[in-house]
């Protein structure tokens, strides 16, 4: 079951309803106790770092989430979702799940921030096998003004360039984050979104 | 790279998709959902909703049009039209929008910008911007659809919601909107380069060479047109190939260049 964490960050239909339309049954949930089952969890969100800290630990949501990265089930994080797997965030003072070694910045050496728009993204290491095939460079919609920095290059499962080269994806086995929007980002995103279920569900 | 959007725009009167001439003379064009539905399988990079009667008995027909467009398409959806408070930004973002597009209320409380920017995020506010000419170099901001001019600056007031904390600008031009004689560039260029916010060019397409000169000659980040698209003279990816072979970074259609 996939479910997807619903902690007062935004409308999140249009997430639910992207892995519907490439064949998954996805529910939102918000209790602690709805995420037991959870073979996919999925952590979008859009805002600031402090402030989903804490409506994840206001809400209980925080020790089970931990837990399941912990034992390195599937996760997949969209943009804040993303960020959250570091150690922190220049956007604020609270720790992440520190997944992942590193942390999160802010765009500084170019204007409009934020990063808005359609953004050719390269798959690299462990996100090699989610690159889709119809495009060689595929775009996605990104909307954001930090971006994750891993400590190790290895995480690195994307990048993207604005101003520069930034860390668009991140992956370590089953625990995955994307900056970019999938459910905003059309056939690419779709694709990604079947690409990266089938990899990591097995419902036979 | 970060590529060019083209956007195409539904007005949208009474649950139905309709296009004017210099904001007036209004024909219909077809039902929203189905009208957005197309243009996501065309592969536009977003989509913008105007609401433009926007009279309060008939903002459920709206919010109801909003949702079920919303449930079709998978790009960023914008919706603009009679909002004035932020409690009326958040209904339609709940609807499914992901931008608000203020204009008058703007005007008429620029505090409105700053309050949907706190409690949304800047990338959730766009201000749009109508502007006449009024001399060589100078264009005056009008309000109401166009019917009331303000005696405010087009480029002052640009600078003046980009500090309030707007995440975007949506700049239409009524003395080139529905002419099809191209975009107003010396509008859009006088405006991108008095800000750092992305602009949204609007009001003039008539071909795909209007969106290269727009891009070429302005710093505009995306450019809208509404009625190129829906009588299907020039479809999007039509566009979108003319711009990308005449070297303007555009989205590549999915299934190859």
């Amino acid at each position: 079951m996939i479910k997807i964490v619903d902690y007062g960050v935004g409308n999140l239909r249009s997430v639910q309803k992207a892995f519907e339309k490439v064949g998954y049954t996805a529910s939102l949930v918000s209790k602690p106790e709805e995420l037991q089952g959870c073979d996919l969890l999925v952590l979008p969100g859009v805002g600031a770092f402090d402030r989903a800290v804490y409506n994840l630990k206001q809400r209980k949501l925080w020790s089970p989430i931990a837990e399941h990265l912990k034992a390195g089930r599937p996760y997949l994080g969209i943009c804040l979702g993303l960020q959250l797997l570091f150690e922190g965030s220049e956007e604020g003072r609270e720790s992440g799940f520190a997944q992942f070694p590193g942390k999160v910045i802010e765009f500084k050496n170019i204007t409009p921030v934020p990063h808005m728009g359609w953004n050719e993204t390269v798959w690299v290491n462990e996100g090699v096998n989610l690159s889709p095939a119809a495009v060689e460079i595929p775009c996605y919609y990104y909307v954001h003004s930090y971006f994750p920095v891993p400590a190790d290059p290895d995480l690195t499962a994307a990048y993207s360039d604005y101003g520069g080269r930034f860390c668009s994806a991140v992956r370590r086995g089953n625990v995955m984050g994307v900056q970019f929007h999938p459910e905003k980002s059309q056939f690419a995103g779709l694709n990604f979104l079947k690409k990266y279920c089938e990899g990591v569900l097995n419902y036979d | 790279m970060l590529q060019k959007r083209i956007i195409p725009c539904l007005d949208v009167d009474d649950g139905r998709v309709v296009k004017g001439v210099n904001f007036k003379n209004l024909r219909d064009a077809g039902d929203p959902v189905e009208v957005a539905r197309r243009y996501d399988e065309q592969e536009a990079d977003e989509l913008v909703f105007l609401d433009i009667t926007a009279s309060s008995d008939r903002r459920e027909i709206m919010m109801e049009t909003v949702k079920r467009t919303a449930d079709e398409i998978f790009m960023p959806l914008t919706v603009g039209g009679g909002i004035r408070t932020t409690e009326d930004m958040q209904k339609i973002l709940a609807a499914g929008a992901d931008k608000i597009s203020i204009n008058t209320a703007a005007v008429e409380n620029p505090d409105l910008i700053e309050a949907g920017a706190e409690q949304f995020g800047s990338q959730c506010v766009v201000v749009a911007i109508d502007g006449r000419r009024v001399d060589a170099d100078s264009y005056e901001v009008y309000t109401h659809g166009g019917r009331e001019a303000r005696g405010l600056d087009a480029v002052e007031w640009a600078r003046e919601v980009e500090k309030r904390g707007t995440g975007e600008i949506l700049l239409t031009s009524m003395e080139t909107d529905g002419t099809k004689d191209g975009f107003d560039i010396p509008l859009v260029k006088s405006v991108a380069e008095a800000v750092d916010i992305p602009i949204i060019a609007s009001g003039g397409a008539g071909e795909p060479a209007h969106f290269v000169e727009v891009f070429k000659k302005t710093e505009a980040s995306a450019a809208l047109a509404a009625s190129v698209f829906h009588y299907d003279e020039y479809p999007v990816p039509e566009v979108k190939k003319y711009c990308r072979d005449h070297g303007v970074a555009v989205r590549p259609p999915w299934g190859g260049k």
